[in-house]
């Protein structure tokens, strides 16, 4: 066991939220297309309610802090969080941002703070690509010249990529643009539903055929035949483990201080402004009744062979209308490696066959004539 | 004998998980969880009080220990911690940790 996972235990049976993203602001300088957030200000807490978070969350116990958004450095007070969250209560900061306000002064300013990594949004090498999607001409061209300024300071640069269909074609010029900047980068082909529940977004993932593709880019996994391997069925260790950290070692605040057990699973627990971090944590309903989930209380999924092995967010489970059900991007992704339908998508695949083998009984319309339900 | 003064790095990243710390290294994001010992130097790091002196009233008050087999084996201790930025360490008091950030060190 690495050191980093007996933290990890350590901080679980203690009931310890090891890290904590905080969104700044939902405020950007880009318009992605893909974005699920509303950039508007809706009443962002200020800079002494930050800094009295922070207090909160030392005291808990937090030892990764990131700070995300919308786009961070549109917080005129960005620089004061930042220097008092690692100088006074000394977090290990990773920063999420699309990098475009970060110039040599701001790089070096970095440096001298010291945080843990820097995470830049890129979408493609192409500015025509990349551009398209941030809705801002001349966003690639400033994000990678800010890549540039941080890593000139030491720094370390991850680039965060979303498969998208606009850009699935590039993303291994965009991993050569990296590899070329001596930049991690990661890919996601996960697609978020917008806060306001709209799921028009999903409609930009890059399907099965494409999604199938990728995952057997062996430049991206590796051994290719052992990540598409069927999975081992799920077996009681399995079926007793938490279906990932949310609410376990790690949540989410907002700009406007609600906290959620994850920034992609936004159910309510509580908010900062009213009450205090550790009573939320340690005694909201909802944080430890997501806490009490395991494997083997899911509905569908308790029976699927990809159990053991799904990447199942039950953020995105919830945001289809139920925490304890499938997340059917998930089940996509191990359909698409593994070749074997989840039981989620066979219950579907059946319920849409029974539809379409419904029948009209002869001599009687399915759908009534007009004016019958008058 | 000239005396050695510690100063945590203002840096490296560092919380207690009940009770032992947790440090990550300024130089390479590197997880370190100190030990009983490590802990007290971190704790007592200030830049302004000796090793020695915190060896005399804080390691052998909490450890059977000889005087100088302690300050020895505390001050390797020390230079490792150096070594990964955990610690700097100086000769001379060291009032680092009041210098804002952006001022040249």
């Amino acid at each position: 066991m690495s050191l980093l996972q007996e933290v990890n235990e350590k901080a679980l049976a203690r009931n310890i939220p090891l890290s904590v993203q905080l969104d700044l602001t939902y405020r950007c300088n880009e318009r992605c297309v893909h974005c699920y957030l509303d950039h508007d200000d809706h009443g962002e807490m200020t800079t002494s309610e930050i800094k009295h978070l922070l207090d909160e969350l030392a005291d808990a116990g937090v030892f990764v802090l990131s700070l995300s958004g919308g786009e961070i450095f549109l917080r005129k007070d960005f620089f004061e969080i930042l220097e008092y969250a690692r100088l006074q209560k000394q977090f290990c900061v990773k920063l999420k941002t699309n990098a475009i306000m970060i110039r040599e002064r701001e790089a070096a300013r970095l440096q001298e703070i010291g945080v843990e990594s820097i995470q830049i949004s890129i979408y493609s090498h192409r500015p025509v690509v990349h551009d398209a999607i941030t809705l801002v001409p001349g966003s690639l061209q400033r994000s990678i010249d800010a890549a540039r300024f941080l890593k000139s300071q030491g720094l370390r640069v991850i680039f965060a990529n979303v498969l998208m269909v606009q850009n699935v074609q590039d993303y291994q010029g965009m991993r050569a643009l990296a590899n070329e900047l001596g930049i991690e980068c990661t890919l996601d082909p996960t697609i978020t539903p917008m806060m306001d529940g709209n799921r028009s977004v999903l409609n930009m993932g890059i399907g099965h055929e494409t999604l199938r593709q990728v995952f057997r880019d062996q430049a991206l996994v590796g051994d290719v035949d052992e990540f598409c391997a069927v999975p081992a069925p799920g077996d009681e260790n399995s079926l007793s483990a938490l279906p990932c950290s949310a609410g376990h070692t790690s949540c989410y605040v907002s700009p406007y201080g609600d906290v959620f057990p994850c920034v992609q699973f936004p159910i309510p627990t509580g908010n900062v402004r009213r009450q205090k971090f550790l009573d939320i944590w340690r005694n909201s309903e909802t944080m430890n009744e997501v806490r009490s989930i395991r494997l083997k209380d899911l509905n569908t999924c308790t029976s699927c062979t990809h159990v053991g092995s799904c990447t199942r967010c039950p953020g995105l489970a919830y945001m289809e209308g139920n925490m304890r059900g499938p997340s059917s991007q998930d089940c996509e992704k191990s359909f698409a490696r593994t070749g074997i339908p989840s039981a989620n998508m066979i219950a579907k695949k059946w319920s849409t066959a029974n539809l379409v083998q419904i029948r009209a009984l002869p001599g009687v319309p399915i759908i009534p004539a007009a004016g019958a339900l008058a | 004998m000239s005396r050695l003064y510690l100063v945590r790095n203002p840096r490296a990243a560092a919380r207690s998980l009940d009770g032992e710390m947790m440090i990550m290294s300024a130089r390479d994001s590197t997880l370190f969880t100190l030990n009983e010992t490590a802990t007290i130097l971190w704790q007592s790091a200030d830049g302004a009080t000796p090793l020695d002196e915190i060896v005399e009233k804080k390691i052998c008050t909490e450890f059977e220990v000889e005087p100088a087999e302690a300050l020895a084996d505390a001050e390797a201790l020390a230079r490792e911690l150096a070594g990964h930025e955990i610690l700097q360490i100086s000769e001379v008091p060291i009032t680092l940790l009041q210098q804002p950030v952006g001022e040249k060190r």
